[in-house]
């Protein structure tokens, strides 16, 4: 019997019961629309999240050995006082120039931030970088996201410009001369004395001394001016004085009340103050994800050929933000779930209907046999019905879950990620997803074969005088 | 050559824990060309003979050759290629498939014998005209009297020039005129075609239709006569 008279043949057989065939096809609807749906949405909060770090720290970091696990809090120990070299050798790297789309140097730096007009002081984490290089970082976006990245206004303003997160502007009561919203002590700020003494919330005494000293050789403060006491290399307490132009909310709280961002060059006049300047990083962005194994490679090559003297190690986008890969696995165990929970639910549900199936078509089998079918053609032809319902199913269930995605994609829904600090679109990704659809549907039609089997091969198994006898 | 050969054939059912036996040393030869019509009272073991005959069932004793050859010892693969070649099956019920039309219905052995389509067409419209039903051929069962069914049916059986075609009961389940058209086109047809039919029936008209009888009883041929009309 050939190919198409068996589709024709099975085709029919659907069609003869087709309330319970409908019925069949709704569950496998229903099953693979919430697969499609939640796998979509899955896919675009990792999306995000790797767009989002990889615009900010890279797809791949260099670093000194140790730095990122023991050094956070001692950048002068594991500096990379050739940072310069290196970047002009993968610049130049035959290999990893058409991969790269930005090699950029930062600093990484903790202390201080005072603004002694109002007479706060807050403790902050700051990056020094390159503004130009970074921005450029910012546009990456490979998997077309809604991105909330904006540049930094750093490039092209003074070298003691600094950016700071909107928390951090709120602590440091900046917020009327930066219009940072939902701000309580916009009037405190403005009325606040103009300094303070030791006892409080303010400024260490020695950090009040040191700025008096700057103080005094400067122009009268801006509103927006404020003072940043670090540890130099040496052990010794450095200030700068710097003028914040923004405040940035950067959507994770726990940061935006401790970000500050500057000019490398400042960063590192803070920390080597006229010594040999040096980073903590070196971060590479490549055009896509999926180059990172080879430009790995090509990089750690470089590395040891060049530089064999320089105690490095390479970092990746998952190691450097531990919780992509913790929201990958949980989000990762979730599908799985769901999507085993689906599975089985089809399973019972076609294996029941082609079960049904079978025993009402019992005589059919019988004749089918007596006038010559073999037994595998019996099993083939329940298997191409279930083949069929597959097909079917996953296709009504592709376009349903298209249909709802570009609903909810245009719905403008939006909700606050824990930890966040603003509302992020809730999109759902599923027909730019290929791997989400090939293996869903793939899944769905396996699981539907799998559920006619057993059916399929007790059909084939029945004596054919009893099926004829089967009233 | 002679298309059906039984020798000490025994077929015994098992019933829980009661055995049956539905045939018992059964011995018979069925000439090439003739309307053999089997008789006998319920449960004498018609039905049983004609699935042996059929190759449709295995016997547990005895030798079974049809169209030349010795059956019980081919595969169940093989039992069905020789039934698509060598048997049409004729039943009470016209057991026709419901979802296929009558010129597909006819049409369904040629696709397992793999027959070429100007080939298949040519045999299936022959036949829809030979059994009269060349305007129903896209008739669904459904649409089809019981009657239109069987010779549906009977045009199922022959379309692949089998040697050998089986009926069992084929006009129980029709009216007395109805079974008595069908009985004279089984009889057309398998003197125009020159096929044996063995027919296992209680009707009287089948039973003076027969070139051929067999009487069985209690699972034993009892008495077999030649017609003189053979």
């Amino acid at each position: 019997m050939n190919a198409r008279a068996l589709l024709s043949l099975a085709l029919r057989n659907l069609l003869r019961n087709r309330r319970r065939s409908l019925a069949t096809l709704l569950a496998m609807v229903v099953g693979l629309t919430a697969i499609l749906l939640f796998g979509g949405y899955r896919a675009n909060i990792l999306y995000g999240m790797q767009t989002g770090f990889v615009q900010q720290s890279g797809h791949l970091q260099i670093q000194r050995r140790g730095y990122f696990l023991d050094g956070g809090d001692n950048p002068t120990a594991y500096g990379i006082a050739d940072y310069r070299k290196i970047i002009a050798a993968i610049r130049s790297d035959n290999t990893l120039a058409p991969l790269v789309v930005e090699a950029t140097p930062s600093l990484r730096l903790g202390g201080i931030a005072g603004n002694f007009t109002a007479g706060v002081s807050r403790s902050v984490m700051a990056i020094g970088l390159v503004p130009e290089e970074s921005n450029r970082m910012l546009a990456w976006n490979d998997y077309d996201m809604v991105s909330y990245a904006r540049p930094l206004p750093l490039a092209g303003a003074g070298a003691d410009a600094v950016v700071i997160g909107s928390g951090l502007a709120r602590k440091l009561q900046l917020c009327t001369v930066l219009a940072v919203p939902d701000c309580r002590q916009a009037s405190a700020a403005v009325d606040a004395p103009a300094t303070k003494n030791a006892t409080g919330a303010s400024a260490p005494e020695d950090v009040l001394a040191l700025s008096a000293l700057e103080k005094a050789q400067q122009p009268p403060a801006a509103q927006n001016r404020i003072e940043m006491l670090a540890a130099t290399a040496g052990g010794a307490p450095n200030v700068a004085s710097l003028v914040v132009i923004e405040a940035k909310n950067m959507g994770i709280k726990a940061i935006d009340d401790l970000y500050m961002a500057m000019n490398l060059s400042q960063a590192q006049k803070l920390i080597y103050g006229a010594g040999v300047p040096a980073v903590t990083a070196i971060a590479l962005q490549l055009r896509h994800t999926a180059q990172m194994p080879a430009a790995r490679a090509r990089l750690a090559a470089l590395l040891e050929s060049e530089f064999p003297g320089e105690p490095l190690e390479l970092l990746d986008f998952q190691t450097l933000n531990p919780m992509y890969g913790q929201t990958d696995q949980f989000m990762g165990s979730m599908f799985g779930f769901i999507a085993m929970l689906i599975g089985v639910i089809v399973l019972f549900t076609i294996g029941n209907t082609m079960s049904t199936a079978v025993m009402e078509r019992t005589t059919e089998i019988g004749t089918l046999r007596a006038i010559g079918l073999r037994r595998s053609g019996i099993r083939r032809l329940f298997m191409c019905e279930a083949l069929l319902l597959g097909a079917i199913g996953s296709a009504a269930g592709l376009v349903c879950a298209l249909g709802i995605a570009w609903l909810i994609n245009h719905s403008g829904w939006t909700w606050t990620p824990p930890g966040y600090s603003y509302a992020y679109l809730i999109l759902v990704r599923v027909g730019q997803n290929t791997p989400l659809l090939v293996g869903s549907i793939v899944g769905m039609i396996g699981v539907t074969m799998a559920s006619a089997w057993w059916p399929a091969r007790r059909a084939a198994k029945l004596e054919i005088v009893d099926a004829l006898r089967h009233a | 050559m002679q298309p059906v050969s039984l020798r000490n054939v025994s077929k015994v059912y098992h019933l829980d824990a009661v055995e049956v036996a539905a045939l018992n040393a059964v011995s018979l030869d069925i000439e090439a060309g003739r309307f053999t019509v089997i008789s006998g009272p319920s449960g004498s073991g018609k039905t049983t003979l004609l699935n042996l005959i059929g190759c449709i069932d295995r016997p547990d004793r005895g030798e079974v050759v049809v169209a030349g050859q010795a059956v019980q010892a081919m595969t169940d693969d093989a039992l069905s290629d020789f039934r698509a070649r060598h048997i049409g099956f004729v039943f009470q019920n016209f057991n026709l498939l419901p979802v296929l039309s009558a010129y597909e219905n006819i049409e369904y052995p040629l696709l397992l014998g793999k027959v070429a389509p100007a080939e298949r067409r040519r045999r299936v419209r022959d036949l829809l005209d030979a059994v009269g039903l060349a305007e129903r051929g896209d008739s669904r069962p459904g649409q089809l009297s019981g009657g239109q069914r069987q010779r549906v049916a009977i045009a199922r059986a022959l379309v692949h020039a089998p040697a050998l075609v089986l009926a069992d009961e084929p006009t129980a389940n029709l009216d007395r005129q109805t079974g008595a058209s069908i009985i004279a086109l089984m009889r057309t047809l398998q003197q125009e075609r020159g096929v044996s039919i063995v027919v296992s029936s209680h009707d009287p008209q089948v039973q003076a239709a027969a070139d051929a009888s067999v009487f069985i009883r209690d699972g034993r041929i009892v008495a077999s006569k030649e017609e003189a009309a053979a």
